[in-house]
């Protein structure tokens, strides 16, 4: 025990250092590309999904408090802040696409939007979730970062939106295809902007691996439902009481 | 690069005080979304420095959430507590939101007479 005793203080030294954390974080995102890419990108090896439940893992294993790695992990959590601005550069690749049929992409996506965002919050507060986990389940259909903002602007838990956001996109990859056969969603400009509606980046990649315009309407559902749902969210919420 | 960060920092920037300025519930940076977004309409698109840039930005988007994803350690109770009425939420919810936006975009498309363009 006694030979380890320096070995223990480089580690007390390092869990207060940005070092560790940051570092482990683009390894297991690397690691977890790698597994997922072996998989052949299966919904289930989401190497988003694989990296949290990885790391979360290594944290509870080593008794590290989240907010020793968050010292480090901040540099990389910092971004989608600007990530989220640079939403504006696809959006307004796509923006033909929306002018030409604006009134059937803002109708259809508006209603998908809110009954999405309805139904989570009205089930989760029927079965006697909490107000801030209920917050938390309302933006889970929109794209990882602008979700966190709304959840927290709203006094959801912004960590819980984004793993609903992940539970929501491969719950959606799983059973899309039968329900677009249930609803007889045959148009890919239909499909695209559906996916995109109810599964942000996810689905939208998925389109886009099968058809070019399905993947288009998936990209500019994703910046367009962030924005309509940042909008209307704070109204759903003060409209059903919660 | 850097100016192009600088860009992406800047509309942030203006979101932000905006946002904390107005008391708006809607988060700074998608209020710096949507300033971009007025800019680049204007100007008629982005530079190529400023495209490369959010292009790199938004390809590793799947590694940005991860820290904030790790912080569900911190809420494995809440998460064990809550288990029925988050799933069903998610479950019914994501299927809802599916079915309704795709079959309106159906019905409007299908009226339009056009052909898909696949």
């Amino acid at each position: 025990m006694h030979s380890l005793l320096p070995l223990f203080h480089i580690w007390v030294y390092l869990q207060t250092q940005p070092l560790l954390g940051l570092t482990a974080t683009l390894c297991a995102w690397e690691l977890c590309l790698f597994i997922d890419a072996k998989c052949g990108h299966k919904a289930l090896s989401n190497p988003t999904v694989l990296a949290i439940v990885l790391l979360s893992a290594l944290l509870l294993a080593t008794h590290t408090s989240y907010q020793a790695y968050f010292t480090g992990a901040v540099y990389v959590h910092f971004l989608l802040g600007p990530a989220t601005v640079a939403l504006a550069v696809p959006m307004h690749a796509n923006w033909p696409a929306i002018r030409k049929h604006f009134l059937p992409i803002f109708v259809s996506l508006t209603a998908g939007s809110v009954v999405a965002a309805s139904s989570a919050m009205l089930i989760a507060h029927a079965l006697g979730a909490p107000r801030a986990v209920v917050i938390s389940l309302g933006p889970k259909s929109v794209t990882s970062p602008i979700a966190m903002g709304i959840s927290q602007s709203l006094g959801g838990i912004p960590s819980l939106t984004a793993v609903f956001v992940m539970i929501t996109a491969m719950f959606g990859l799983l059973v899309y295809p039968a329900f677009f056969k249930l609803g007889r969603i045959g148009d890919w400009r239909a499909r695209g902007l559906a996916a995109g509606v109810a599964m942000h980046g996810l689905g939208t990649a998925r389109m886009l691996s099968l058809n070019e315009t399905a993947g288009a309407f998936g990209g500019l559902a994703i910046g367009l439902n962030g924005i309509v749902t940042a909008l209307l969210l704070p109204l759903l919420v003060t409209l059903f009481g919660l | 690069m850097i100016r192009a960060l600088a860009v992406l920092l800047l509309c942030q920037l203006a979101g932000t005080i905006l946002q904390q300025g107005t008391g708006l519930p809607i988060p700074g940076p998608v209020l710096g979304l949507v300033l971009l977004l007025a800019v680049l309409l204007r100007r008629g698109g982005p530079g190529a420095d400023l495209r490369e840039v959010s292009q790199g930005l938004l390809r590793y988007l799947g590694l940005l959430f991860v820290p904030a994803g790790v912080g569900v350690v911190a809420e494995l109770n809440v998460f064990r507590q809550n288990l029925l009425a988050i799933v069903l939420a998610i479950a019914v919810s994501t299927v809802l939101g599916l079915l309704v936006s795709g079959v309106i975009m159906q019905w409007f498309m299908a009226r339009a007479g056009e052909e898909p363009h696949a």
